[in-house]
């Protein structure tokens, strides 16, 4: 196989989140101050309004799932007392640090000022930030409780309740780790940025609609969504991003190509499919080359949403600055009931065309797994469309069973063959 | 000249082969362990295929006499284990003359040539009219023999058990991975004879007759598909191969047009399957990473008990007392088995409960794909096993009422008589 094939923003994201890993290696030298919080619900805007570096330890561990190191952490971390059925991004970042704390790019990982817990739909980052308080020691917690989206709306009450603790718990916070006021201009002018980047993310989630799609909304798009869902919302350097990403994906649209895979442009779309629960990282090429391979696309996908559902019309509003953050949190998908969670994928399915859907279901991801059969089934009956059921993990490689996914892979999209009638 | 379309499933434990005329007619079918080579297993099963096909071949030009076919059957398998023990052996003193075996080379020759010399009136033994055979497979069948030879020419002092033990183990696998060819043109003369010999009133001509024209008809071999877990090692492009789950349902429904869920219980996979009115695949469900409970469990518990495979089934119907088990990890399986023994537990009864056990993991297979839909077929080498069958029919009963739960003798070739299907199906296109 010839070298892997990356896309210019690929690359340029590669190289902002290594500015950032080294720029979190000498945040302390330098006198800044650190803040580890989780990827949905994320108050990045806020955090680096107060000039402090966020840092999170979801992106960690998946990161060392992709460099083949997550293995090595996860065993490190059994070795220390944690149970094969805890969650693997728990298990390999405290493995991580029990190894030393030297994150993705071989940089070391400062230790945190504050712990930012906004827990939003997993309870399992309550548990997490425990642990992690209990290596660390004395670092102080701000908690931001984010009630669930029971009802499939938010409701007014909800919004004022995420606010007051803003105003109560998280800003006091912030303003004593930081040792800065709050700046609400500051704010608003990086959420103004959010928005800009915010409305070439969903360009470029929705450009999938077209046929041939230009993009893999599953595995191209969990890098589309790096850097807004992680360390660089609200920056410049994000909206360079997706600026550049939205005319690369423009150029593709243009000459009616399809998706950039490793090993060069796809061939030609045979499969439009849709699917929900995050990706195997450990494996991740191989899992993406069963698809591509057979020539099946991702068109969209649910994981993509875990930090926010901008494709259904949320931005962040610069003129009502914790309410849009209230908002946002409260409507990131892991905060989503599963009736909301069946909705937005059978529009997923009908306004993406698509021929079938995969439930990649992960092993050590309760909060994405439960009720994933029902969702299977009930999707089936709304749409007509067949889909067809994974079993995963995130980042344990013990848990690829390339044979077992392969071969239900190959079955269901000669399923859907069959069922088109064009194969016999 | 006939035209003949072959799927070949690749299993985890076994290899099958099914041969279609053009009318879609089971007319061959072949299965052999599928041992550690691929490529030379699909050979084999498509040769056994093309074996059986010309005794249908032979049936069919002068009526059935099932005994004289029967006959003629045995006796040429009696003729292709002999051959295979001739390599066998050849293989055998290769390996004595090799630098390992430098010290004792002359004695262990002698050894194993009178093993050797042993073996043969065994195998005679083994195809004897009216012999059971404990395993249709030369491995299994040469193994035993040896084994037992061996045990009683082994001497501690010189040529010692294990020395002669891992001669065999080489010498097997060299046996294996030889494909052998034209099997009926090469053997149907002796096995001709042996047969006239046994039934000396049959008619003769006729059958000589007949057998000249089985043997001397071209098959054509106009299609192929090939399945199951080794598929991707057949030597054939993208679009012949197809996916066992595909193949387990449309297979199903050739056996049985009204299935609709189709249970296959394999060496390593338990699939639940549910198929539309035309046999095709709508959704399915299949165990996940471990293989607990699968066909591979049965012969490690039968290993275990020192029974063979077919033997397990008969057994468990004898308990009065069911056992309950609730764990089928295949890699455990001998420690609970030796456990329960040491409690005083009957064989039956434990067998019966394994099977109970099996099945209960099957169900919640079946639960996930959609339920249990009239009419289920149950297929793979472990429907051929009364016990399972009777468990999942008192499990279907007691969860989704009356259903009509087929099984066949043949349903560990399911697989490949879908992708046999598959195969004349694609021709069928080209054709138009």
């Amino acid at each position: 196989m010839s070298a892997v094939r990356k896309e210019d923003s690929m690359l340029l994201q590669k190289q902002m989140m290594s500015d950032h890993y080294d720029r979190l290696a000498s945040a302390h030298d330098e006198g800044r101050k650190v803040v580890y919080t989780f990827v949905p619900g994320n108050l990045n805007e806020l955090v680096r309004s107060f000039g402090l570096l966020p840092v999170l330890p979801e992106i960690n561990a998946l990161q060392s799932g992709l460099r083949k190191k997550s293995g090595e952490y996860i065993a490190e971390a059994e070795k220390n007392g944690h149970s094969e059925d805890v969650c693997t991004y728990v298990k390999c970042d405290i493995g991580m640090l029990k190894k030393g704390n030297i994150g993705p790019t071989g940089t070391q990982l400062p230790k945190p000022d504050l712990l930012l817990l906004s827990y939003t739909g997993c309870f399992t980052f309550l548990k997490w930030f425990e642990l992690l308080r209990e290596e660390y020691g004395d670092v102080p917690v701000a908690m931001l409780h984010v009630p669930y989206q029971a009802n499939g709306r938010i409701e007014p009450h909800q919004r004022d309740y995420v606010v007051q603790q803003m105003r109560t718990e998280v800003i006091p916070k912030l303003e004593q780790v930081s040792g800065r006021a709050y700046d609400e201009d500051r704010l608003r002018e990086m959420l103004r940025l959010s928005a800009r980047a915010e409305d070439d993310l969903v360009w470029t989630l929705e450009s999938a609609k077209r046929t041939p799609s230009p993009i893999d909304a599953y595995f191209g798009g969990v890098h589309y969504i790096g850097p807004i869902f992680s360390a660089f919302r609200g920056t410049q350097g994000a909206v360079d991003y997706y600026t550049a990403l939205r005319a690369e994906v423009q150029e593709r649209l243009d000459a009616g190509q399809g998706p950039v895979t490793p090993e060069g442009p796809m061939g030609t779309e045979k499969y439009r499919l849709v699917v929900e629960g995050p990706p195997n990282w450990t494996s991740f090429r191989e899992f993406w080359k069963m698809f591509y391979d057979e020539g099946a696309v991702f068109v969209a996908s649910t994981y993509t949403k875990v930090g926010g559902l901008y494709d259904r019309g949320f931005r962040h509003d610069p003129d009502h600055p914790l309410e849009t953050l209230a908002d946002y949190c409260l409507g990131c998908y892991t905060n989503l009931g599963l009736p909301t969670r069946v909705d937005l994928l059978e529009q997923y399915i009908n306004d993406y065309n698509a021929d079938g859907f995969l439930v990649n279901s992960v092993k050590s991801c309760n909060s994405f797994s439960v009720g994933q059969l029902m969702m299977l089934r009930q999707l089936e009956e709304r749409t007509g469309v067949p889909g067809v059921f994974i079993e995963n993990d995130l980042v344990d490689p013990r848990y690829f069973s390339a044979a077992n996914i392969k071969n239900r892979i190959e079955s269901y999209l000669q399923m859907l063959d069959q069922k088109r009638g064009k194969a016999a | 000249m006939i035209d003949v379309f072959v799927g070949i499933d690749l299993g985890s434990t076994t290899t099958k082969a099914v041969v279609l005329d053009n009318d879609g007619n089971v007319i061959g079918r072949g299965i052999t362990n599928s041992r550690s080579n691929y490529d030379v297993a699909a050979l084999i099963v498509r040769e056994e295929a093309f074996v059986r096909t010309r005794f249908t071949l032979v049936e069919r030009s002068i009526g059935v006499d099932a005994g004289v076919i029967s006959a003629l059957e045995r006796n040429l398998k009696l003729q292709q284990h002999l051959e295979l023990l001739a390599r066998l052996q050849e293989a055998m003193s290769m390996l004595a003359a090799g630098p390992k075996h430098r010290g004792h080379a002359g004695d262990l020759k002698t050894r194993l040539d009178e093993i050797a010399a042993g073996m043969e009136p065994l195998a005679r033994q083994h195809f004897a009219a009216g012999a059971t055979r404990r395993s249709d497979f030369f491995r299994d069948l040469a193994a035993a023999d040896y084994m037992h030879l061996a045990e009683q020419l082994a001497d501690p002092k010189h040529i010692a058990f294990d020395v002669l033990c891992g001669v065999f183990d080489a010498a097997i696998l060299a046996v294996e991975n030889l494909p052998v060819e034209h099997a009926f043109e090469r053997h149907i003369g002796a096995a001709l004879e042996a047969t006239l010999a046994e039934h000396p009133d049959c008619d003769a001509d006729g059958l000589r007759r007949a057998v000249e024209e089985a043997r001397g008809e071209e098959l054509v071999e106009l299609e192929t598909v090939g399945t199951g877990y080794g598929r991707a090692r057949l030597p054939f492009p993208k679009e012949q191969i197809r996916s066992e789950i595909l193949c387990h349902g449309l297979g199903a429904h050739a056996m049985f047009p009204e299935t609709r869920t189709v249970l296959d219980i394999g060496g390593q996979d338990t699939k639940a399957i549910q198929v539309d009115a035309s046999g095709i695949v709508t959704s399915f469900q299949m165990n996940d990473r471990c293989a607990a409970g699968c066909g591979r469990y049965l012969g490690y518990i039968a290993d275990e008990m020192n029974l063979a495979l077919h033997e397990l089934g008969p057994l468990a119907q004898e308990s009065r007392t069911r056992v309950k088990i609730n764990s089928t990890c295949t890699v455990f399986a001998g420690a609970e088995l030796r456990e329960r023994l040491s409690l005083g537990q009957k064989r039956e009864d434990i067998l019966s409960g394994l099977h109970r056990a099996i099945i209960l993991r099957a169900m919640s297979l079946l639960a996930r794909s959609g339920g249990i839909n009239d009419q289920l077929t149950f297929t793979g080498g472990v429907a051929r096993n009364p016990a399972a069958v009777a468990a999942l029919r008192d499990l279907v009963g007691e969860n989704y009422g009356a259903r009509t739960i087929n099984t066949s003798p043949d349903s560990i070739y399911t697989g490949s008589l879908g992708a046999a299907l598959f195969a004349l199906r694609a021709a069928e296109r080209k054709a138009a």
